[in-house]
């Protein structure tokens, strides 16, 4: 394992993680916590902060997946972040690409979950969320949460901020309203699903009447940010 | 409040060199309220709030509890688009607490979101799209009627070219201020504007107001014209009038919507209508709270006068404007006595509540009135069944003071101090003696 001894435990989730994890984690000598929360990552986090994270998702998925977008914002994200998922969950990992860094598909055989762990590891932190991305003449760092188009600043705010970043970070795809509820707003938004509309709206005036065209609606389905990936 | 929202705002704080932080709040009476903090102090207020001594504004505390906590609301913060770039200001919308953390009660901010509260548990989100007017007049002078720009001299450029550019400019503002602006166009009046916004739930909308009314006010002030948001600022021409746009949607479909209704309205539509036109005189105290507001509520200025509804008549008190086919979701109504100096936070509450309490009812919608109500004598009307707005805002308050409604929907404190302040105000209105009754009695009597 490239991680010192200082720099090697692991958050595991849930609280209770299923006893084949547990005993996987341990045969393979790995130290690791469990926590119930985000909240709990944090408090029980080691001065180095953790190696990384191991997250069940088949007993409470939209908890396992609130956890994971936790562990994500947080300043110093954590990663890598192994989830175990089950085959019929599999639709969720689509739209959540930066919420993990691998996955195994439960049940599954213990060495599947250590090799792709230690590969995870051995790889270090890894560069899985870059600090810029940018669209034509948009640029957004995610690291000061500063966006220009064309140099000159944009003001936003924060779910301005987000929506585009959600969107900037997934060009060509097509997202109904609802996906950009849950995966922007998460499950406490109150405005309704209109919101999103509202939002388009104001970041398309924002952007300026020539770049207002970034964000595309695609009829009767939701939104595009930039080219489609079919068009020339 | 989500840590990376707080670090979304100081980090933008830092980045953009904000030197100064406006915490905005509103009074009772709907004036903008503002005390500004350093960045340096922001971390702090983001997480405890700043304390306050409320007594020092319109309608919050009593002397004597007199301090309230002003909590910012970090998702509306906004870099201020005007100033210079060497100082940088935001500003950010503020609830307000109790020192012990609770809802301050005479917070109308607070009082939007309780009654917002009551509608999410029944499944509900309220929408509200306004239509705000407003004139335009040189600076005016103390005790002297107001100078519309139209009226030529004012200003070197012609009058559209003035007006123009300042509506121009006005909407690029709002627009960077994340305020989509539907239409504009110049009204009927003289020196008379219209800014119609597109919808968004009802407590952005109320934020979005209050933001409104200063930026048209700063814009003018900028080019040394005075907007004014009085609702009758010129005898003999339209006031101005704050039309409002409601739905109410469920998810993702608009519960004011049916496909087989003439009208493409559902029976829940038809039930809030009933509950508004049932409670209307009540709530005109709110919608219309000045002396003034009631010399736009007259016939012939396409201002309601009657508690009716029609599709088409616009001088029904709720229209119900035809939606562009195949879009259910622009299915809504227009309730169209409130005036632009109405505080937004209060107005949307009462009429809220009214709506839902049609709901809660089952009220049933009195037939259409699509007749001119205008050109039909009062026992017409009084067959018809149809009533007026109250007259005056002394008769208002006297509606008000026995709403349960009213009271339940602005809570006890703002609904007492309401209307005491709203007494006086027309007591010193009823003492004064006016130009109009000098040329009428002084000679003749």
């Amino acid at each position: 394992m490239s991680t010192g001894p200082t720099h090697d435990m692991l958050a595991v989730y849930p609280e209770s993680p299923p006893i084949d994890l547990a005993r996987t984690l341990d045969l393979a000598g790995h130290r690791w916590k469990a926590v119930a929360s985000a909240a709990e990552a944090a408090g029980h986090e080691p001065a180095q902060g953790w190696a990384g994270a191991v997250v069940a998702c088949d007993g409470d998925p939209e908890g396992a997946w609130a956890f994971c977008g936790a562990l994500r914002r947080r300043e110093n994200a954590v990663q890598p972040l192994l989830v175990l998922i089950s085959g019929a969950q599999m639709a969720d990992l689509e739209l959540r690409h930066d919420l993990f860094d691998d996955f195994c598909i439960t049940p599954c055989h213990p060495v599947e979950i250590e090799t792709r762990l230690r590969h995870l590891l051995a790889r270090g932190g890894g560069n899985v969320r870059p600090d810029v991305v940018s669209y034509n003449s948009l640029v957004l760092n995610l690291e000061t949460y500063q966006a220009t188009i064309g140099g000159t600043p944009l003001d936003l705010t924060y779910m301005e901020y987000e929506l585009l970043k959600f969107l900037a970070q997934n060009p060509g795809k097509v997202f109904t309203r609802e996906t950009l509820l849950s995966r922007v707003w998460g499950y406490e938004y109150y405005g309704g699903a209109r919101t999103v509309d509202v939002h388009v709206r104001r970041l398309r005036a924002k952007l300026g009447e020539e770049h207002a065209n970034f964000i595309e609606t695609v009829r009767s389905v939701g939104y595009r940010f930039g080219q489609s990936r079919w068009s020339a | 409040m989500l840590d990376q929202q707080r670090d979304y705002v100081l980090r933008t704080v830092e980045e953009r060199g904000v030197r100064l932080v406006r915490l905005w709040f509103t009074d009772v009476l709907g004036n903008l309220k503002s005390f500004a903090i350093s960045p340096a102090e922001l971390e702090n207020a983001l997480s405890d709030g700043m304390t306050f001594d409320g007594s020092a504004i319109d309608g919050f505390s009593r002397v004597q509890e007199a301090d309230v906590l002003a909590m910012p609301d970090a998702n509306t913060f906004e870099v201020l688009p005007w100033g210079d770039s060497k100082s940088v200001e935001a500003r950010v919308f503020c609830d307000i607490h109790n020192l012990d953390g609770t809802p301050f009660e005479g917070d109308p901010r607070q009082v939007l979101r309780r009654n917002l509260g009551a509608a999410r548990d029944q499944g509900y989100s309220f929408y509200v799209a306004p239509d705000i007017e407003f004139f335009y007049f040189a600076p005016p002078e103390k005790g002297q009627a107001p100078v519309p720009l139209d009226e030529g001299g004012f200003f070197d450029l012609t009058t559209t070219d003035v007006s123009g550019t300042l509506r121009k400019e006005t909407i690029r503002t709002l627009e960077t201020m994340s305020i989509p602006v539907e239409y504009s166009f110049h009204e009927d009046a003289p020196s008379q504007h219209e800014i119609d916004l597109r919808h968004t739930d009802a407590l952005t909308m109320a934020d979005s107001v209050m933001t409104f009314r200063l930026v048209v006010k700063e814009v003018a002030a900028k080019h040394g014209v005075h907007a004014t948001f009085m609702p009758k600022p010129l005898e003999g021409v339209q006031g101005s009038g704050m039309h409002m746009h409601f739905s109410l949607f469920k998810g993702d479909t608009n519960a004011f919507y049916s496909e087989d209704d003439a009208y493409s309205l559902s029976p829940i539509a038809k039930q809030f209508m009933a509950g508004l036109l049932h409670h209307a005189a009540e709530l005109t105290a709110v919608t219309n709270q000045t002396v003034n507001s009631y010399k736009r509520l007259v016939p012939g200025f396409e201002a309601p006068v009657h508690i009716s509804w029609a599709r088409n008549n616009r001088s029904g008190l709720i229209r119900v404007p035809v939606a562009k086919r195949g879009n259910p979701s622009a299915t809504r109504i227009e309730y169209r006595s409130p005036d632009p100096a109405c505080n937004p936070y209060l107005a949307m509450s009462v009429i809220l509540a009214a709506g839902l309490r049609g709901i809660a009812e089952g009220y049933e919608l009195p037939p259409e009135a699509d007749a001119n109500l205008f050109e039909m004598d009062d026992s017409a009307l009084i067959k018809l069944g149809i009533d007026t707005l109250p007259q005056s805002l002394s008769d208002s308050l006297k509606v008000m003071e026995r709403s349960a409604l009213v009271q339940e929907a602005l809570g006890e404190h703002i609904f007492e101090w309401f209307l005491r302040n709203k007494r006086n105000e027309w007591r010193s209105y009823k003492t004064h003696v006016s130009q109009f009754e000098f040329d009428r009695y002084l000679r003749a009597l």
